[in-house]
């Protein structure tokens, strides 16, 4: 029900021109700007997810280079940073400024809006068979409420003090205190505003993939027979709606804290000699209401890549999914375990070893679900006949860091070990691999499976493996040897690492590290390239299942006009693994073929 | 999942085609709004117990809500904020027969009971002005009582029970943590009943547009009220975090 109606016109289109597929000429306004289209409103995300990416990877690279050669100067940064890179020198408040907004627009902007929002859009109503989202309208605010985040947080790179700087999770007392730091002040203001409608953009989004994959399955979808990336988006919604609004509410007493007066993060505190009017507050109470958002966006991050890197593994390998109920029972798992173990990046702020053992104990369960995923994947391509595609390689890809990354998440869900290994090297080289390398090849992987469904194109497979084999060998290149360095101790966050007898000998991998930064970064700017490239010049796609998958998706025309089908929606039959003989020499059924006499589901 | 189905119409209620749940699209939208507003009220009510449980000692509310409009004098401990929660409950009430009136497609009916909830939320919010303008009279607001040259312990000690020898013993030997209890007890008043109020006030508004569009015909056109139920909704979830923001801050 719902969206049919809303459809109407867009459909009724179709039938009045049948049979010279015309269709009249939308306004360049309402097609590609206020577009209420789900696929046009994913690649809105994509498009806007690419710039965020772009700029949040340029500026781990200008902190890089001060961190590989602190003594030389860049007369580059000095092009791109003005003063705050006076004679090509990145300035200490500003590398702290940089390292913020280099963690909140990826985390935030580019691995939560770029890719759930990009794919949760643009795959759920083709793969479960609707024609749009259940509020399509509320699903353009949705982007249009991202976007109005991503020009806040823009702006805030520019005023006179710099953006927020006191690192992507804000911690009071210095985001309290505009006196703390340069980035305390205006910046930080501009971050809260921006993060709080960032966080409504969620809620219209997340609203909206619940819903539509509730209501709107088409005949014969049942649960059961959706894909797994259709599992997993709605699993990532879900975290979305019920973490994002606590985090709403540690930001609104973090405004009342820096403009009202109030103490909820605050106590006894001198600034400068001057004792402040503060009283009674608690520092650590931001830390639970940040971590109980904060950890659930982690998987936020991880589940479309997981969902993506399924269905890729299993069509490019022409196998069906191994344990296709134990990967959505074990999304399950990780979806309820994600909300009750925020406190384990809290194990050195004081909390009772008690409570802390209880967050240890579940923060290690994870590691059953997340290892049940692992083993499908593995088993699921095990005598495959693999098509080593630019996709299945980063599937590949994608599984293989999550596996590095996600150990020593074992590690460090120990808080005996996360006493000395807190705020190393070794979490940056942690999370940086799980959660952002690992999201980012589930992302890399979704973009050139779907690219042809988005565009009728292919991206260029050369250019594609070349992405792959930089950045896969790339990623293991910068965050391997910090592993290393953290288990040593040395500290993250700092900005001059050559001040340290302990941390001296250090220099020249961080040396190292920052060229295979630089390498890795062109590496994807030649992807940014194929892409837009791609998008008017790439081979064209010309039939409908160029990869030949079983997913309703490949079921729609080339070039998918509103409301997906020209004909009625199809009706489900089957699960969506169904790679085995049809019988005609195919070595695949989609999912709306019917059962053949005498042939049993899956 | 063994067995071959033609499943021309799935006979299951989650096997696609319809909604599993027998119902429209907003409405299972409405309540995973309300599941996700629900835990934005309980992260800032979470935060206020954490709070307290710092203090050994928190501001009785009978003795800081004992006022009632034009009788100023009185002691009367919790009768005006008994009279505010009355009047949105029953404001609820009201919005139960509104989307009674509705089901039984009664337009009349609609209008005279959405008329009585908007009243009752307006009775409410207006209330709770007074409520506010009253505290802040007696010097309470967002950044009072942090400091005992200004504040000292007289201007403050009335707010505890001090039939407790304890609380007794802690405003003589260490005002501050009083002063500090009572700083936060007022941070988070303000903070949370503003929060509620400001959730009250948007679910007046949506109420008057939904009665405008009553009066419009456009349901009357529409064929069902639904729209009503899933406002309803939203007014109902108003007050039932009325019943935890009452309970937290002037039971407790």
């Amino acid at each position: 029900m719902g969206n049919d109606a809303t459809l109407a016109h867009a459909h009724g289109a179709h039938e009045h021109h049948e049979g010279h597929h015309d269709h009249p000429k939308q306004h360049f306004l309402t097609k590609y700007i206020f577009s209420q289209d789900h696929k046009m409103i994913g690649k809105q995300y994509l498009v806007t997810g690419i710039i965020w990416a772009v700029i949040g990877a340029l500026f781990s690279v200008f902190f890089r280079l001060q961190l590989g050669f602190p003594e030389s100067s860049f007369p580059i940064m000095e092009q791109f940073l003005g003063h705050w890179a006076k004679g090509g020198k990145l300035t200490p408040e500003f590398y702290y400024a940089l390292v913020t907004m280099h963690g909140t627009i990826l985390v935030f902007f580019v691995l939560t809006a770029g890719l759930s929002g990009t794919f949760s859009n643009f795959l759920i109503p083709l793969q479960i068979g609707a024609r749009d989202m259940a509020s399509p309208f509320m699903n353009m605010l949705s982007y249009w409420f991202f976007f109005v985040s991503s020009v806040i947080m823009f702006v805030s790179l520019f005023v006179q003090t710099g953006p927020a700087a006191g690192g992507w999770t804000t911690y009071p007392p210095l985001s309290a205190l505009k006196e703390a730091s340069l980035g305390s002040g205006l910046g930080m203001d501009l971050w809260l505003i921006s993060m709080v409608l960032f966080v409504v953009s969620q809620l219209l989004g997340g609203l909206n993939y619940i819903t539509t994959i509730l209501n709107m399955r088409t005949n014969g979808m049942k649960m059961t027979r959706m894909p797994l990336t259709i599992w997993s988006f709605f699993f990532t919604a879900i975290l979305g709606v019920l973490s994002f609004p606590v985090l709403v509410s540690g930001v609104v007493l973090l405004i009342f804290d820096r403009h009202m007066g109030t103490s909820f993060y605050l106590s006894e505190i001198f600034i400068g000699g001057k004792a402040l009017s503060h009283i009674g507050g608690s520092a650590i109470l931001y830390q639970h209401l940040f971590w109980f958002l904060g950890h659930p966006e982690v998987y936020i991050v991880m589940l479309p890549g997981m969902g993506m890197a399924s269905e890729i593994l299993s069509t490019h390998s022409r196998k069906p999914i191994f344990g296709y109920l134990a990967m959505i029972i074990s999304l399950i798992g990780i979806t309820s375990l994600a909300l009750v173990v925020w406190a384990h990046h809290m194990f050195v702020s004081g909390m009772s070893p008690f409570l802390g053992s209880v967050f240890v104990l579940l923060t290690l369960l994870i590691a059953i679900p997340s290892a049940i995923k692992v083993f499908n994947w593995l088993t699921t391509i095990w005598r495959g006949s693999i098509r080593f595609t630019v996709p299945m390689m980063f599937a590949i890809g994608f599984v293989s860091i999550f596996i590095s990354g996600g150990l020593t998440g074992i590690w460090l869900g120990n808080s005996a070990l996360d006493i000395h290994l807190h705020d190393t090297y070794f979490v940056i080289a942690h999370f940086h691999l799980v959660m952002g390398v690992s999201a980012f090849f589930g992302m890399f992987a979704g973009v050139y499976h779907w690219f042809p469904k988005m565009f009728g194109r292919f991206m260029n497979n050369t250019l594609g493996y070349i992405h792959f084999f930089i950045t896969f060998i790339g990623a293991y290149l910068i965050f391997w040897p910090m592993h290393y360095a953290g288990l040593a101790g040395m500290p993250r966050r700092y900005y001059d690492y050559s001040a340290w007898v302990s941390y001296k000998d250090y220099q020249p991998m961080n040396a190292f590290i920052t060229v295979v930064v630089v390498i890795t970064f062109f590496a994807q700017l030649l992807f940014v390239f194929n892409f837009f490239v791609s998008m008017f010049r790439g081979r064209k796609v010309t039939s409908q299942n160029p990869w030949k998958a079983t997913t309703l998706e490949w079921t729609t025309p080339v070039h998918p006009e509103h409301g997906n089908w020209e004909g009625p929606i199809p009706e489900v039959h089957r699960w969506p693994y169904d790679y085995k003989d049809d019988g005609h020499g195919n070595d695949f059924i989609p999912q709306n073929v019917p059962l053949r006499p005498g042939e049993e589901e899956h | 999942m063994t067995h071959a189905t033609t499943n021309a119409k799935s006979p299951s209620i989650w096997g696609g085609g319809q909604s599993p749940f027998k119902l429209s699209y907003g409405k299972v939208m409405m309540w995973f709004f309300l599941l996700s507003d629900a835990l934005t009220f309980s992260g800032l009510l979470a935060s206020m117990g954490s709070n307290r449980f710092m203090h050994k000692v928190w501001p009785d509310p009978n003795h800081v809500f004992h006022s009632v409009p034009f009788f100023e004098g009185w002691n009367a401990p919790l009768v005006f904020v008994s009279f505010m929660t009355f009047v949105l409950i029953v404001s609820s009430v009201t919005m139960v027969l509104a989307v009674h009136a509705g089901h039984c497609n009664d337009k009349a009916g609609v209008i005279k009971w959405m008329l009585w909830t908007i009243i009752g939320g307006v009775i409410f919010l207006s209330c709770q002005a007074w409520e506010w303008t009253h505290l802040y009279h007696s010097g309470a607001w967002w950044d009072s009582y942090n400091d005992l040259s200004k504040t000292p312990v007289s201007s403050f000690e009335h707010l505890f029970n001090t039939h407790k020898p304890y609380v007794t013993d802690v405003l003589q030997k260490t005002p501050e943590v009083a002063l500090s209890a009572t700083h936060e007890f007022y941070n988070y008043f303000f903070t949370i009943t503003g929060f509620h109020g400001m959730h009250v006030t948007s679910g007046v508004i949506i109420n008057i547009i939904i009665l405008l569009n009553v009066v419009n015909n456009t349901y009357e056109l529409r064929g069902h009220y639904e729209m009503v139920e899933k406002v309803g909704l939203y007014w109902h979830f108003v007050d039932l975090v009325w019943v935890f923001v009452f309970t937290f801050f002037y039971l407790l």
